[in-house]
């Protein structure tokens, strides 16, 4: 290779794609860390606090797409304040700065807000793709200025949001010359959709294929969008509530029929129970299925709509489809890949919709299934084991049994056996996430066997620091590992500081870690960032003479070579 | 009147505002609320996940604490959540609506009936509305329409907030719109002025009309409503009353 001029082997890495190859090839040499960093074009930063962004377009001045990662993933769950950081635009005003060529940017779990949007959208002329997860700080009108100025806009994807819908008319500030949507999603805005404006603008875009709207899009427009854009692959029912003798309904059934190429369906965030039947003439197109958050619909029009749909690959549900439901995906869906079964019942009622036989049915009858989510009432070893030897396959497994600590609910053990078989036979499991009665034991498992596990999500389990000391000492790939309400503390913490260089962060709270032990470790890892988020009164654990022994309510430590943050509020220490 | 996204708990985007922000912070670690007499900043913002006692009894052989009690748990995402909640009241209002429009002539179910025809379709202005609980992080959303009565909303609100408070005492909240000493808690709204009220004063029609959010706050705050209204509003930078 180093008889090749450089335009040669920048050629040969325009095919490496993947950022872990790519960090890879950099490694390899000075010369092609040099043609490397110029060439590359995508980079994908997992925590934002790690680097900043004059590092950041120091390396690479050519960057094109990036994506930002900011709270931590027990954020999603309200285990963060509010504002604890994660703020896009010391990131936006860099680039800005800088005058890249930015097209894409991909946030999760950031601030944002109007006053970046307005930024974004005036600083990258080429800008195409805005894609926003689980973000929150902005309003309509931040959109309206993406809409207003980014004359090449492509992608505007918005997931799980929390946007202030100012029902203003962001979606009337698309000018008519905005011709190149490929993307809209905008699902997750809670107010009134100028629908007119939405006509229009969705008619006007011959490239539009993924279209997601929000709950105050009615059944009647849903159709006239359908007949405006017969070539969507990917769609987002906002209302679904119909009356089936109605024109629209029938207005709506001729559209979909015409619709060949959807092959993804979701939405249906306002549905009433009556059937999804004038969806089956396309069901057997579909690859991915996300009908979690239609509530209303009953388990029996579930299951009808799901017979038709062979090649499924993706099916996001919830659990009223029950055991029996499950059942039929498991003989009808054999492509299945990923699966996620989401709670109905947030009260723990003893409602037993979805138990471990609906498991064991899907493992046994999709045979490429590798990515499981499943909130349950209740699990039993046995039925572990059995999932495990007929799902070897598994990259991700991810249980979640609504009562805390509840063990096998047959022999009252605890569930250590079941996921100890699941690491065991799962070679490939790059993450798991624990629930149920658990004890050292499962740690033992997973710090013998999880080989490959990247990410590991610990919540009420085990008995003393040894459960942390096994995941630690025996799991060489984590690299993210998060816990709540676990026995562990100062002894597991301390035990192995250079073991967090090699992870991006460890999340421990109403853990057993203390003020001193946090101290202590900080002074041995000046390269590390270690949070202390304390909502209670801050002078408590000051005043306290036995500060060294004060338990730490949350602990977020991350890797970074930038240093202590200067944005944190003041309920967050760094040590 | 100041943006209201300033007043909101935990909404500051810029992190040297969190100095000025107003907070109605109280502190749930011991299951007592605290008076609080001066502008509080972001450090007294309570503690949400503070559970420590529920764990310790949980280790010692006592119950485990119920999914239902327990702070970020199940660990479903907060949109997801909301929205699921939410679906839920609707539900309950929708069965109550039936259930009352089935009763002998009630004045309740009259009421209901108008303000049904009133709000059918996409009344402009009506809708999702915020809902705040001091101590709790997660914010919920109302639908306005799917309600018919105060009785009705604080029976919501109570199913969608109960147990929030990360406390291990199983004490029921009492109906959160009186102001009798009997809850510790009551219900506010911020009307279509800015100004915060106590809800209950006005028919429920024209509450429903000028409601924009509501915010269950603990009795000692609403004690000093009035007062307190008035300092906030002193320190805005509007024009004041």
């Amino acid at each position: 290779m180093n008889y090749f001029p450089d335009e040669v082997i920048e050629h040969v890495f325009d095919f490496v794609t993947s950022q872990r190859d790519r960090n890879a090839i950099s490694l390899v040499c000075k010369s092609w860390y040099k043609i490397e960093r110029y060439s590359r074009q995508r980079v994908f930063i997992g925590n934002c606090y790690a680097i900043n962004p004059e590092r950041l377009l120091g390396r690479f001045p050519c960057l094109r797409s990036l994506t930002l990662k900011g709270k931590p993933h027990f954020a999603d769950f309200n285990l963060v304040p509010h504002e604890w950081g994660g703020f896009v635009q010391p990131w936006i005003e860099a680039l800005a700065r800088s005058r890249l060529g930015l097209e894409e940017l991909r946030l999760k779990r950031m601030v944002v807000t109007d006053v970046s949007l307005e930024l974004l959208s005036r600083s990258f002329p080429n800008f195409k793709s805005l894609v926003l997860v689980s973000c929150e700080g902005f309003t309509t009108d931040g959109l309206a200025s993406i809409a207003a100025n980014c004359r090449h806009l492509r992608d505007l994807d918005l997931q799980e949001n929390e946007i202030d819908d100012h029902r203003g008319q962001w979606l009337s500030c698309f000018p008519d010359t905005c011709t190149t949507l490929v993307t809209l999603n905008f699902a997750c805005l809670e107010g009134e959709t100028n629908l007119v404006a939405l006509e229009r603008l969705v008619a006007r875009s011959p490239n539009l294929k993924s279209l997601k709207l929000n709950r105050a899009v009615p059944l009647d427009a849903l159709a006239r969008l359908m007949v405006c854009a017969p070539q969507i692959v990917d769609l987002g029912v906002g209302s679904y509530e119909n009356d089936p003798d109605s024109e629209s309904y029938l207005k709506l059934q001729a559209a979909i029929k015409k619709c060949t190429s959807l092959k993804r369906l979701s939405g249906f965030l306002e549905a009433s129970p009556h059937c999804l039947s004038a969806f089956h003439p396309i069901c057997h197109n579909l690859t991915s299925l996300n009908l979690s958050y239609a509530a209303e619909i009953h388990g029996s029009h579930l299951i009808k709509l799901i017979q038709h749909c062979k090649k499924l690959q993706r099916l996001w549900i919830l659990d009223s489809i029950g055991d029996k439901g499950l059942a039929v995906v498991a003989s009808t869906c054999k492509e299945l890949q990923e699966l996620r079964v989401f709670p109905t019942d947030l009260l723990g009622g003893g409602n037993t919709a979805v138990t471990e036989d609906g498991l064991v049915a899907i493992s046994a009858g999709c045979p490429k299934l590798h990515s499981i989510l499943y909130f349950c009432q209740q699990m039993t070893n046995a039925a572990l084991i059995t999932v495990a030897k007929n799902c070897p396959n598994f990259i991700r497994f991810r249980l979640c049994i609504l009562e805390p600590n509840k063990p096998d609910h047959v022999t009252s053990q605890p569930l250590d056996e079941g996921f100890g078989a699941i690491v065991q036979a799962c070679k490939n499991l790059r993450r798991l996430s624990l629930s149920g009665l658990l004890t050292d034991q499962v740690f033992q498992y997973i710090g013998m066997y999880a080989t490959q596990l990247e990410m590991l999500s610990i919540a009420f389990a085990g008995d003393t620091d040894k459960g942390m000391l096994y995941v630690l000492n025996g799991c060489k790939k984590m690299r993210k590992l998060e816990i709540r309400d676990s026995p562990f503390g100062d002894t597991a913490l301390l035990a192995d500081v250079n073991k967090y260089q090699t992870m991006r962060s460890l999340w421990m709270s109403s853990c057993e870690v203390t003020l001193g032990g946090c101290k202590r470790l900080a002074q041995k890892a000046p390269w590390l960032n270690v949070e202390i988020i304390n909502e209670n009164d801050n002078n408590r654990m000051e005043e306290n003479g036995h500060e060294g022994r004060q338990k730490v309510d949350k602990l977020y430590l991350y890797r970074t070579v930038v240093g202590t943050r200067t944005d944190a509020p003041p309920f967050v220490w760094i040590l | 009147m100041r943006d209201r996204s300033e007043l909101e708990v935990g909404k500051s985007n810029l992190p040297d505002e969190s100095e000025l922000e107003l907070g109605l912070g109280l502190s749930l670690g011991g299951g007592a609320w605290r008076e609080r007499g001066r502008i509080l900043t972001a450090k007294d913002f309570p503690s949400v996940g503070s559970k420590r006692a529920a764990d310790s009894s949980s280790r010692q052989g006592a119950s485990p604490p119920r999914s239902s009690q327990v702070v970020g748990w199940p660990p479903i995402g907060s949109h997801r959540m909301n929205s699921l909640v939410n679906n839920q009241a609707t539900k309950v209002a929708k069965a109550d609506k039936e259930e009352e429009e089935e009763g002998e002539g009630k004045k309740k179910v009259d009421e209901a009936k108008d303000v049904s025809m009133k709000v059918n379709g996409k009344v402009q202005g009506l809708g999702f509305v915020k809902v705040n609980m001091d101590g709790v992080g997660i914010g919920r959303k109302v639908d306005m329409r799917a309600h018919s009565s105060y009785e009705n909303l604080a029976q919501t609100l109570e199913e969608m907030f109960f147990g929030m408070t990360g406390t291990t005492s199983r004490e029921k909240v009492k109906p959160l719109r009186l102001l009798d000493g009997s809850s510790e808690f009551v219900l506010t709204y911020e009307d279509k002025e800015g100004d915060w009220m106590l809800v209950g004063d006005v028919p429920w029609r024209m509450f429903i009309t000028s409601v924009k959010r509501l915010r269950i706050m603990g009795t000692s705050e609403a004690n000093g409503l009035a007062p307190r209204h008035q300092e906030q509003k002193e320190k805005q930078r509007n024009n004041p009353v």
